[in-house]
């Protein structure tokens, strides 16, 4: 029957709306795909013009992202035992080797700790404000939400000159912990705001018919509450890991060394004369790709997510 | 729904006394659960607030937290606003934001009204256009100094094959006239899909009614556009337009990643000419005044937008 409604568009209409979407789609797609596709080619391939699409995929990118390398001269190369395995083969073959690994994996470490940490600390403390707001009549109310979604508004630079003071003087500089706090507290907005929607959601019947059972508020939050909000906490909970992986203002600011992310790394990873533009793309994607493989997956949710649960479709 | 005897008492039971009923008090538990995140940011955002204010009358230098502390009263923010610098980093900020808005605003609400033509696997693709606006900034911002050389860069190729110009006869990001361009197009190609997905809410949930009664009042489809398309979607896209506005006030990630506020300070948007004057200059005193007044701006500017968009929701 709504194959005959006025409101459908013709068949002809659709293909041209499709046509074009895709053309935008494959045009947004490239730098992408350009990420992707340069971690697998080799120096000189990455810088050839006209640009490459085809090419012979090497690992040279992804060895030199997770190495340090020092040149030596052919005869030192000559007196060298052969080599052991074939990432150090493909570093001889540029007359180096191997000196030790690379900075990449502990600023992956990090971002994975940082993330996680404070992801968790601000679903779980997110969580029991929203209930809160969502079933008690909290003094207050509105001036309290309105109050956590505006330290949104701040740039984080603004906020970043008295962290800084403060994470010196509580010993905080570059620590993971100082760093989770730090997140958890910009994520906790969006946390609250989420699964306020999420609770809001759920009849207040069931925790009723709970307490009615001899259950206690407690007992009713945690045994009927969370079960039902767990695909909302679930997402929510992307969200806040998301943010935190992708964060660089107070990453670049605040750490340094010991606690330093991925996010200020990358762009500092160098070879001879300027940027590695391979081992930078292979290490953008590993650490790109972790975010789509969740994006495709939250796509339900994405737009109350992105919107602070303002729009829900 | 079923009413059955223990639905119908539930519902007679008002929830505050069932609380009463065994364990902690509604009351208590409220508390209990709020208090934490409003410690937190009271810790992490407003007591850092404080001291911002507080540092704003000073002349401290963080690179010197020795050296004695005198209060200026309102000089650093007397020398802020007659400062001709910040004016120039004030146009450069209404530059990027005015066009990535107009063009965000214009390509995004396009892509929704096609992709609303409902064609088949319109799914797919939206979830592949929105990839972009999920990525790290700073990572891709850096990519895309990449794709910005000359000769070899991917976007110069791009350009010189549509428009057959030279591709190493154009510096994106080298150039003065072109650099505040570069930032625009990669927040655009980011945030696009992000107008793009509240608009198509906003066009979903137009209900179909409506168009059909347009139809029977034999309403031409350009008149349906725009007296039932636009008006319906404007309080979606004005939501949007908040978002990016705030969002792109406080840019700082990508652009720094892109042109670090280059050549010269073209490019220098606010919060990376705080970020000069508080973290490279030292001055942290004027920074302070500077980050008041950035947030005093945004604020202010917010709430003005946001009883306009009230006002359009009611009408």
């Amino acid at each position: 029957m709504s194959s005959y409604s006025i409101t459908e568009p013709s068949s002809r209409q659709k293909w041209a709306a499709g046509t074009l979407v895709i053309v935008y789609a494959v045009i947004t797609l490239l730098p992408l795909v350009w990420i992707l596709t340069t971690g697998f080619k080799s120096p000189v391939d990455a810088i050839a013009y006209p640009p490459k699409v085809l090419f012979e995929p090497s690992l040279e990118g992804y060895v030199n992202l997770f190495t340090t390398r020092t040149r030596v001269t052919p005869e030192q190369l000559e007196s060298l035992p052969p080599p052991a395995s074939w990432y150090e083969q493909i570093v001889r073959n540029r007359d180096m080797v191997i000196a030790g690994p690379s900075r990449y994996g502990e600023r992956f470490l990090n971002s994975v700790i940082i993330g996680f940490g404070s992801t968790f600390l601000s679903v779980f403390l997110g969580t029991l404000a929203a209930y809160a707001f969502s079933r008690f009549k909290v003094p207050m109310k509105d001036d309290l939400l309105f109050f956590i979604l505006s330290t949104r508004m701040m740039p984080p630079i603004a906020v970043a000159i008295p962290i800084f003071l403060m994470f010196r003087t509580l010993g905080l500089s570059d620590t993971h912990l100082g760093m989770i706090l730090l997140y958890t507290a910009v994520n906790i907005s969006l946390a609250v705001w989420l699964l306020k929607g999420f609770i809001d959601e759920i009849p207040r019947e069931y925790e009723e018919a709970a307490l009615i059972d001899g259950y206690t508020r407690f007992q009713a939050f945690y045994k009927v509450v969370l079960p039902q909000a767990a695909t909302g906490i679930a997402s929510t909970a992307i969200f806040c890991l998301i943010f935190s992986w992708n964060e660089y203002a107070f990453a670049v600011l605040l750490t340094s060394g010991t606690a330093q992310t991925a996010p200020p790394f990358i762009p500092t990873i160098i070879g001879v004369g300027g940027q590695d533009w391979p081992a930078v793309a292979a290490g953008a994607t590993l650490f790109l790709v972790p975010v789509m493989v969740f994006t495709i997956l939250l796509r339900k949710h994405l737009l109350r997510g992105i919107t602070f649960g303002a729009v829900r479709k | 729904m079923s009413d059955t005897p223990i639905d119908r008492v539930a519902k007679a039971t008002p929830p505050s006394v069932a609380g009463k009923i065994r364990g902690l008090s509604d009351r208590t538990i409220a508390w209990l659960f709020v208090a934490p995140t409003i410690f937190l940011l009271l810790a992490v955002n407003i007591f850092p607030l404080m001291w911002t204010i507080n540092l704003s009358f000073t002349n401290f230098r963080a690179n010197r937290p020795n050296r004695e502390v005198d209060y200026v009263g309102l000089r650093n923010y007397e020398r802020i606003l007659t400062d001709g610098d910040i004016w120039l980093t004030m146009q450069a900020t209404a530059h990027f934001l005015f066009w990535t808005i107009v063009l965000q605003v214009l390509i995004g609400f396009a892509l929704a009204w096609l992709i609303n033509r409902k064609f088949k696997g319109n799914d797919l693709w939206t979830t592949l256009i929105v990839l972009p606006m999920m990525l790290s900034p700073a990572v891709v911002g850096n990519f895309w100094t990449f794709l910005y050389q000359p000769q070899i860069g991917l976007f110069n190729y791009g350009i010189s094959f549509l428009t057959e110009a030279d591709p190493s006869s154009f510096q994106m990001i080298g150039d003065v006239a072109l650099a505040p361009w570069s930032i625009v197009i990669v927040d655009t190609w980011m945030w696009t899909p992000f107008v793009m997905l509240i608009c198509l809410a906003g066009l979903r949930s137009i209900p179909d009614y409506i168009y059909e009664a347009a139809e029977i009042d034999r309403a031409s489809k350009w008149r349906q556009f725009w007296t039932i398309t636009v008006p319906m979607v404007l309080p979606f896209l004005m939501l949007a337009v908040l978002f990016r506005g705030i969002e792109n006030f406080k840019m700082f990630d990508l652009v720094v990643q892109l042109t670090g506020g280059g050549p010269g300070s073209v490019t220098e948007l606010t919060s990376i000419n705080l970020k000069r004057e508080a973290f490279e200059k030292w001055r942290t005193g004027y920074a302070s005044a500077y980050a008041i007044i950035l947030f005093v701006t945004v604020f202010g500017l917010a709430s003005i937008y946001v009883k306009a968009l009230n006002k359009v929701k009611e009408r």
